[in-house]
């Protein structure tokens, strides 16, 4: 490598260490500006065009990822369904994450038969692997945008449940919380203005975490059918038609996988450098 | 150690009739259980005389009672879909599921160990760096994508191994390998940090300046010692893998538990489905159960202490 250009990699090796944030920056903006970034209608079918390579060009326009088994267009699909992960990822781990956290809070300050009966609750929800146990709830309340977030949201709050619960324990001694608990604060305040800001580090990194894997949930359950429903584009259900599809039009599983890939992976990554960096401070 | 045992042992049951109770709850989630076990098709009256045969239309408690005793006697129900018992439907089933999670166990050991040892005794440099980086991605694979990249690469373009289906070895080895990546990457992890740990005790120290070699201070100490963390999670990883079938059998067609989830909803065969996240769940229970009285058994400061 010549000089300058060692240089400019040495100077520059804390800004190449920030690419799982600008990926996942990408994907965001890719998902909110869906509708106006898809080069085509996600949803048009064009029997004409069915299963055609990458590059294939139909009336002036070009299917750059090539198109599906209805002739829809890959890239844009891929570019909605962004917006359906990370919609249903971001609703779920807020959700959970609230119930979570009220629940892991109020067990580790009040203790006594509430923490008794909370982290019971937990462990029990926790017994049951959270793939089945979204499984069986969708099966009774049906598949859908709105039922997925809430089934993920169900399987998935005992974890934030656990993590609130033990840094409130440690944090309920503290000087400052007993001087405002015996200044009359009542339960909400103190917990909401005294332990809450002092526990919501590690619970950043969990949410992080949980957001790679609501999405992989998400993709998973739409890969069985259980999900969003069609012809909403979703990257699961794109695979599951894509594994059919395999023998002759390799890019209709391929391309979705690798945007699932890489969102999960720069989640998982900036969550593994969080929790580092927490991990550090204390 | 018995008080250990006793303790242990009565949280797992409180978990166990948990699980029951919350699988109840669940069935009653839209309120008419029997909507579930109807086809779509069904008239008012066929869920009238469904209702009444299996005696939904009693009381809460009294539906809830039989259904807590119908588990204690390990009676799963019949399926309607299929007019079999659902224990015999599962265990056409088990045998597949069981193979699966094996070969998947036989990949994520034999690969993940040996990484995680590179990587502890690498620490530090751009080799263990690498490694790490490929394990993430592991990590972050879904099994339904990096299954049909198998299928694409060894089954379509180089036909090397058949696509999907069961019968020979060679069917088992793309399933096995799609659902080990994510355990391999946690035992890559798990053996990191045992051996790093290991590696700063003193008797580590002494045995270097009595001048052993890394290859025998690997075998004579490192790997008896840093397998207690590896043992305990291999429980946890089991229940883990039974999960990861569902998704996996799908892809592959691989008849197993997962699979038999999955055509069940479609077939809105609630009853089977039921039983295997009641199975699931007693898995998981009793996986973390062994993993605990393992655990106590190689480390008593554990049983000692009042957490576990």
């Amino acid at each position: 490598m010549t000089g300058a250009a060692s240089t400019f990699w040495v100077r520059n090796r804390s800004l190449l260490a920030w690419w799982p944030a600008f990926l996942l920056g990408a994907l965001v903006v890719a998902a909110v500006f869906a509708p106006w970034l898809a080069p085509m209608d996600p949803d048009r079918q064009n029997l004409l065009a069915r299963l055609k390579a990458p590059g294939f060009e139909a009336r002036g326009a070009v299917y750059w990822l090539g198109s599906d088994e209805l002739g829809r267009d890959v890239l844009s699909r891929v570019i909605s369904g962004a917006r359906v992960s990370i919609s249903v990822a971001v609703l779920s781990v807020l959700l959970s994450g609230v119930v979570g956290v009220a629940v892991g809070m109020l067990a580790g300050y009040l203790r006594g038969w509430v923490e008794t009966v909370l982290m019971r609750l937990v462990d029990i929800f926790l017994s049951i692997p959270a793939i089945l146990l979204a499984i069986i709830t969708v099966a009774v309340l049906g598949p859908g945008f709105i039922n997925v977030i809430l089934v993920l949201a169900l399987t998935r709050w005992p974890r934030y449940a656990r993590v609130a619960y033990g840094q409130t324990l440690a944090m309920a001694d503290r000087p400052f919380v007993q001087l405002s608990r015996a200044m009359g604060a009542s339960t909400p305040r103190v917990l909401a203005l005294h332990i809450l800001p002092n526990i919501i580090g590690p619970l950043v990194v969990v949410a992080t975490l949980e957001f790679g894997l609501m999405v992989l949930f998400e993709a998973g359950l739409s890969f069985l059918g259980l999900g969003v429903q069609p012809p909403m584009a979703s990257w699961g259900a794109m695979l599951s038609t894509g594994r059919n599809y395999i023998a002759t039009a390799w890019w209709i599983a391929t391309f979705p996988g690798l945007a699932l890939f890489l969102l999960v992976l720069s989640a998982n990554l900036i969550g593994d450098t969080l929790g580092d960096r927490i991990g550090k401070e204390r | 150690m018995l008080h250990f045992l006793l303790r242990r042992g009565g949280q797992a049951v409180v978990a166990v009739f948990g699980v029951v109770t919350l699988v109840f709850f669940i069935q009653r989630l839209t309120g008419d259980p029997t909507l579930l076990l109807v086809p779509e098709t069904a008239t008012q009256e066929d869920i009238e005389a469904m209702r009444r045969t299996l005696g939904l239309d009693r009381s809460l408690i009294v539906q809830y009672v039989e259904f807590l005793t119908d588990m204690l006697r390990l009676d799963l129900g019949r399926s309607f879909v299929q007019n079999a018992p659902v224990w015999d439907i599962l265990l056409s089933r088990i045998p597949q599921t069981l193979q699966l999670a094996a070969g998947a166990l036989v990949v994520a050991l034999l690969i993940g160990l040996p990484l995680g040892l590179i990587m502890a005794l690498t620490r530090g440099r751009a080799i263990s760096r690498w490694i790490m980086g490929v394990v993430l991605a592991f990590q972050s694979l879904p099994t339904f994508w990096s299954g049909i990249m198998m299928i694409l690469v060894f089954g379509v373009w180089l036909k090397w191994l058949p696509p999907s289906g069961i019968g020979t070895l060679s069917h088992l080895v793309m399933p096995s390998v799609a659902l080990g990546l994510l355990s391999l990457a946690t035992y890559a992890r798990i053996t990191r940090s045992a051996v790093i740990d290991e590696l700063g005790k003193d008797y580590v120290r002494s045995a270097r300046a009595r001048g052993a070699k890394t290859g025998r201070l690997v075998r004579r100490h490192l790997l008896r010692n840093s397998a207690i963390p590896v043992i305990s999670i291999t429980a946890l990883e089991i229940s883990q893998l039974l999960a990861g079938a569902v998704i996996v059998e799908t892809v592959f067609a691989w008849p197993g538990l997962g699979l038999l989830t999955v055509q069940s909803i479609a077939a809105r065969d609630f009853m089977v489905v039921q039983a295997v996240v009641l199975l699931g769940a007693f898995v998981t229970i009793a996986a973390n159960l062994i993993a605990d009285i393992l655990y106590s058994v190689v480390d008593p400061r554990v049983r000692l202490s009042g957490k576990s």
